[in-house]
């Protein structure tokens, strides 16, 4: 599951951030290592909500900084 | 007040007819055609099928992909644009001061794809499908901010938003900032991205555009007795305006000088001309009475021309209330004829190539005049380019809601 998730996740990175996936390491941090702006990350979090066919509240969405920060979210999530 | 003169140092154009501005010359005195049929959609239900584009436009060779994503095309052609006009321009951004940059570059409408896009994920997944990119890609604004953001111009950043005469006004609100000392240098012009699936949809429900479906290519045919509507084109046209010191002490090439605007309503329709042309008439005559000319000073008038069955007959008896006799000297044209209906460019785009009728001694043709319409019996420079000194050129440009504008160029001379 756990795999699938992160997969899932870097993909969408991948694609919205314009990165190279080799960077979405697990404590990249969207901000300071993949170059989010406070846009980019609204969309990831909608990209994520999207996805996996769930609501993540503004003040989890908080504490959402790194890819891994991500998977371990969701992963919790679906679980 | 004395003000200071206002020169053109360097030009961008991404056009159906080319993808910079020498390109778009050579496709204008040649007669080249920018029409062809859409392809990015079905166009199975429309009435209109073609439209005139960006041969072969791929994003990816302007901007990374991140990049990409947060511009609508009505800013990736702008962008596009300048960045040909600031290098044609030759100006050291390294040693000019950046806050006495202007962009007033416009759009008639703005991210049109985008609130296409947006509007149909609101109507799939509600409020929380809508991009948080929506609003600053749809914000006709947003041009001017994304160049002043690239280039780290400080200067007064803003544009002009009046339909089809959009890059006229904006051109004409730069031309001002550095007439008065509010700017030394100026990213002037218009942007349209219009080729898409609503743009289309609500201009044929307007009864506005061609729907010469079986010959895209003559579709577009202002003063002929058969046009039936304009074709929608879209791109960018982009000047750089200088204050003439400046450009003379760098050594700059001037490829013309700004000489006034006449700007107007006509306060009659929100969409169609006013047949007596009374709005038109004061553009062109405050026009003239701003650069100081009279009207048989005139050699060429790129007209607004749109291909309607109304509108080129109400400009063409406007030039010959405003200019009389002389009125058959003039050689006019409608570029449109090749590069399509720019909408929020096209004031921009044309008056590139008004301008560069002036730098290159040559008025670009009408093309698609096969039979002229006995009511519009101007010289329309039918076909075929002409060679002629050109001295003072005109563009008109009008757009929806009645708003006209008249630049004034002249060939530079100390």
């Amino acid at each position: 599951m756990s795999q699938d998730v992160e997969s899932k996740v870097k993909a969408i990175i991948v694609d919205k951030l314009g990165v190279d996936e080799s960077e979405v390491t697990a404590d990249a941090n969207f901000t300071n290592d993949l170059g989010a702006d406070s846009l980019d990350t609204v969309e990831l979090i909608m990209e994520f909500e999207k996805e996996f066919d769930l609501s993540i509240p503004d003040e989890d969405a908080e504490n959402i900084a790194t890819v891994g920060d991500a998977v371990t979210y969701l992963s919790g999530k679906l679980s | 007040m004395s003000t200071r003169r206002v020169v053109v140092t360097g030009i961008g154009a991404f056009t159906p007819l080319g993808k910079s501005a020498p390109d778009f010359w050579n496709g204008l005195v040649s007669g080249k055609n920018g029409v062809r049929m859409v392809e990015h959609f079905d166009t199975t239900n429309f009435a209109t099928k073609f439209a005139a584009q960006i041969e072969d436009y791929d994003e990816s060779k302007y901007f990374d992909r991140k990049e990409a994503r947060r511009l609508d095309k009505v800013a990736q052609f702008a962008l596009i644009a300048s960045g040909e006009a600031i290098e044609d321009s030759k100006l050291d951004l390294e040693k000019i001061n950046k806050d006495h940059v202007a962009v007033l570059v416009g759009t008639g409408i703005g991210g049109m794809e985008t609130f296409y896009n947006q509007s149909v994920s609101f109507h799939e997944n509600g409020p929380r499908g809508v991009s948080p990119f929506f609003i600053p890609m749809l914000i006709p604004d947003i041009v001017s901010g994304q160049i002043s953001i690239k280039y780290g111009f400080r200067g007064p950043n803003f544009c002009a938003v009046s339909a089809c005469a959009t890059g006229s006004h904006n051109i004409g609100l730069a031309y001002d900032a550095i007439r008065y000392g509010q700017a030394d240098y100026a990213v002037a012009g218009g942007t349209e991205a219009p080729v898409t699936q609503i743009g289309i949809s609500g201009f044929n429900s307007l009864k506005a555009m061609s729907t010469r479906n079986d010959s895209p290519e003559t579709a577009s045919r202002p003063f002929d007795k058969d046009r039936d509507g304009f074709v929608l084109g879209e791109g960018a046209g982009i000047f750089i305006l200088e204050e003439l010191e400046s450009a003379l002490d760098r050594g700059a090439r001037i490829y013309g000088e700004i000489k006034g605007y006449g700007f107007s309503a006509d306060a009659y329709h929100i969409t169609a001309p006013d047949p007596e042309g009374n709005g038109v008439i004061l553009a062109m005559t405050n026009a003239l009475k701003a650069a100081g000319i009279k009207p048989e000073d005139v050699d060429h008038i790129n007209m607004h021309g749109t291909s309607t069955p109304l509108g080129d007959v109400a400009e063409s008896n406007t030039i010959k209330k405003v200019f009389g006799d002389h009125a058959k000297k003039i050689n006019c044209n409608s570029t449109k004829s090749m590069h399509g209906h720019t909408l929020g460019a096209a004031g921009a785009i044309e008056s590139i190539a008004a301008l560069l009728a002036i730098y290159h001694g040559m008025v670009p043709p009408t093309i698609n005049i096969e039979n002229q319409d006995p009511e519009c019996d101007l010289n329309y420079t039918a076909n075929e380019a002409v060679v002629r000194d050109v001295n003072i050129a005109l563009n008109n440009a009008f757009g929806f809601g009645g708003h006209n504008s008249t630049l004034v160029f002249q060939k530079y001379q100390d």
